[in-house]
Formats: structure tokens, sequence, C-alpha cells
């Protein structure tokens, strides 16, 4: 039994409640977080590599990441500062097609990023098509401040598990967690079950 | 200890509106009492929940403006006009009611006078919440870690803390204004938006490494951080917080 907050009505959502999940408000505008300056990597000098439990280390530069097959996606994402944004609309490759051509054992997976960040989760969590590394939100080149030039898109889970300014991906045997997780935030991050904070 | 509060399970707690007080025009100071509360770190933040008779709920964060003190906190909310939880806060909520919250939540924005400094802080408008927290455990503490705070608020009677840091500016705290909007009569301080120049004048040379700890808006915070980077601080010294001018 929660508390009443005498006179308190609410806003209410103003789409679907069944797409919000709980502690979630919609906003329309796209807010920004990040816990650093943003970086400004030029794209001769980017590249995207999978590195870690696998037997040859694979790496695209700029050129080969936008000659891979993309895909567009509508997803609706879920910041765990609270907010939430129906059917934006990106354009990625999918982690699928990343893996397509790597053996591996691995059982999880950090995503790593310009400036440091990590984030971790389980391989099966960026796989079968949950998951793909975007470049246009849109139908426009991603703003640095939003992520660009590429960044994760992991939508079932709170968006800091969708790493922005993203180089690449570690395969790991072991759960290693992230700069979040280790800072107070869930190892695993599920809106749906409000999974924002250490023993959630 | 603080930082061990946030490893168990972080419980909705009842909390007690002790004081709420007008700090500017559109921001109050409000204080709770929160029996069992283990302490937090500067620089860290509680959710707030509202639920209306019908169950329906609204969750905030805001930041934790005070100092570690016993089972007090206190935050500064902004009423803005389109939000949902503020207008709520500031216009409806009296001492007496009660209110749930969890908390203290983030261990990345945070600060303890054992990290020494310098210290480089900028906020814009009420972004200065969480490096309240900082300057008054500073003071709390006897720290004469080097401190800079450069405030960015549209006018002189919308500087949040004003009276406040006047008390405790000196023993090494240097306080800087700019006024964006209007300044009072005889005003010769800064009169524009936070830019690299107004940077290179306050802050600490970037060969000092001061600790950097940047709270705003986030237009303010990008062009913060992005000076900062440009005038040769470390990307890694400098801590982001940032909140969205919608909803809250």
């Amino acid at each position: 039994m929660s508390l009443i907050s005498r006179g308190f009505r609410g806003r209410r959502a103003d789409g679907d409640p069944a797409r919000v999940p709980p502690g979630q408000y919609l906003t329309p505008d796209f807010p920004v977080l990040s816990a650093g300056p943003t970086p400004h990597t030029p794209l001769e000098r980017w590249d995207f590599s999978i590195v870690g439990e696998i037997d040859e280390p694979r790496r695209w530069t700029w050129e080969e990441f936008q000659a891979l097959p993309s895909e567009e996606v509508t997803v609706d994402i879920h910041c765990v500062t609270k907010w939430s944004k129906l059917d934006t609309v990106w354009r990625g490759v999918s982690v699928d097609t990343l893996l397509n051509e790597v053996e591996t054992s691995a059982e999880y997976v950090v995503e790593f990023a310009d400036g440091g960040y990590t984030t971790n989760l389980p391989l099966e969590d960026v796989t079968g098509g949950k998951a793909c590394v975007a470049f246009e939100y849109d139908g426009g080149p991603l703003e640095p401040e939003h992520g660009g030039p590429a960044r994760m898109l992991v939508p079932h889970l709170y968006f800091w598990k969708s790493a922005k300014w993203v180089r690449g991906l570690r395969l790991l045997a072991t759960d290693e967690p992230g700069f979040w997780e280790v800072n107070g935030y869930h190892n695993y991050g599920d809106p749906w079950r409000e999974q924002r904070y250490w023993g959630d | 200890m603080a930082g061990t509060a946030v490893l168990g399970r972080l419980k909705w707690e009842v909390a007690d509106v002790v004081e709420i007080v007008p700090e500017t025009p559109r921001v109050k100071r409000i204080v709770f009492e929160v029996p069992g509360w283990a302490g937090h770190r500067a620089g860290q933040h509680v959710d707030i929940r509202l639920t209306a008779e019908d169950g329906y709920r609204a969750e905030r964060s805001y930041s934790i403006a005070s100092a570690p003190d016993g089972t007090r906190i206190e935050i500064a909310v902004e009423r803005l006009d389109d939000g949902e939880v503020s207008p709520y806060l500031t216009d409806e909520l009296r001492p007496g009611d009660q209110i749930e919250l969890r908390g203290p939540v983030g261990g990345y924005f945070v600060w303890e006078p054992t990290e020494g400094g310098p210290l480089l802080l900028v906020a814009g408008g009420s972004g200065i919440a969480p490096l309240m927290a900082m300057i008054r455990l500073r003071a709390a503490a006897r720290s004469d870690v080097e401190t800079r705070l450069l405030c960015s608020s549209r006018s002189w009677a919308e500087i949040v803390y004003r009276r406040e840091l006047d008390q405790l500016s000196g023993d090494g705290l240097t306080v800087a204004h700019t006024l964006t909007r209007t300044q009072p009569r005889g005003w010769t301080g800064y009169t524009r938006r936070v830019d690299r120049e107004m940077l290179a004048e306050v802050a600490q040379a970037p060969d000092e490494s001061p600790l950097v700890y940047v709270c705003g808006p986030t237009p303010f915070v990008e062009a913060v951080a992005t000076a900062l980077v440009d005038l040769g601080h470390e990307a890694r010294l400098i801590k982001t917080e940032r909140f969205g001018a919608t909803g809250a």
C-alpha cells in the first residue's frame, strides 16, 4: 500500500499506457544523458571491432561498416532517468550481421565506447534481432550528443545499455559489470521490471 | 558509511516534509526528514514518487543539495510550467505532508573531501543543487581544497543559493556569476552565456588538473564541457550531470 499524494492527479501518459513501463513518462523530446564531455572522433579514425573470446578479432573501418547490410527499425526507448520515447526510427547494422562470421563460446558481452564508457549484457540480449549498431536517427546522421557517429541500440533494456559513441564489442565468458553497473545501477536493466538500481 | 548505502535494495521510504522555502521566484528548497536515511555522498540524487488516488504514479529524480547531515536531506525544485511533478512539489506540497522517496542513487558524479582538488564547479540555473552539496560538505569538513564555482543565472533574483554562497565564499572558495538576461544596475560581472573565454578566466589552468563537475540543462553542459576540453582540460576529469527542460 503506497502513500497517496494529497491533491496529486498527474498528467497521465498521452500515449498507449501499455507501452510505458512503470515509473516512466513520455516525452516528445530527445533528452541527452552522459557522464562526461561528448567525444568527437573523425570518421577516418573510427572503426568498430569485435574482440575477446573469438579466434580472430574483427574490425571494420567506417567505409567498410557503411557497406554492410543495414536495416531501419522503429522502437520505443526507455531511459533510467524516467523518460520514454515512442516510435523512434533508426538505421543500423544488426549485431547478428556483425557476429555472423564470428565463432564464440562467450556468454556475455561488454560494449566499449569512445570516452571510456562500457556497459555489459548477456550475449543473448544483443543477438536474435534484439540489437544493432545505429548510425542514423530519424532519417539523418546520428548527432554527436546522441552518440554519433554510431551508437548501440538495445531498446528492450534501459537506454544506458545502448552505449553512445560505441567502438566495439568485447565477448566474454564471464560477466563484467560496466560503467554505471559498478556505480549503483542494475546489472541487467529491464524497464518492464523497473530494474533501475542495485537490488531492484 | 554513505557509500555502502546503495549496496542493498533501495526501498521506497516515507519522508516527512519539514520545510519549504522559496529560494528564487521559480525555485523552492524542500527539506525532508527521512527516518532511517543511511547517509549520502555529495552529488548523489533521490527518486521521488507521487501517487494519485487511483494509483497512478509519477517518479522523478532530484539531486540532493545538502551535505550529509543525519536523516535530513534537501532538494531544490525548479517549477517547470509544463511539468507533471515539479508544480506539485512547489505549489501543492506543505510542511507536515509525507512523500515517498528512495536513494541515494549514483556513484559517479560525486565528490569526497578525501579526493582533494582543486575543484572547478560550473552550474547552470538550478543545476547548482548537487554542486551545493559539495560546497556545503567542503565547508562542513573544513576542507581547504581550492574551489572555484561559476554560476550562470538569468538574473540576480534567480541565482539559486545566492545568500549562502556569499556567506561561504572565502577560505579558498571563489564564486563567479554570469547573469545572462538581466543585470542589476551597476553590475560589473559577466553578462553572457558561459563560453571558452569566460572559463579560461575563471577556471584553474589545465595543468593544475582540477576535478570538474558541470551540472545544468543539456545545451549548457554540452557547451561548457566542450569548451573545457578545447582549453586543454582532460576529458576524464570532467564529470557532467544534465537535465532535460521538459517533463521534470
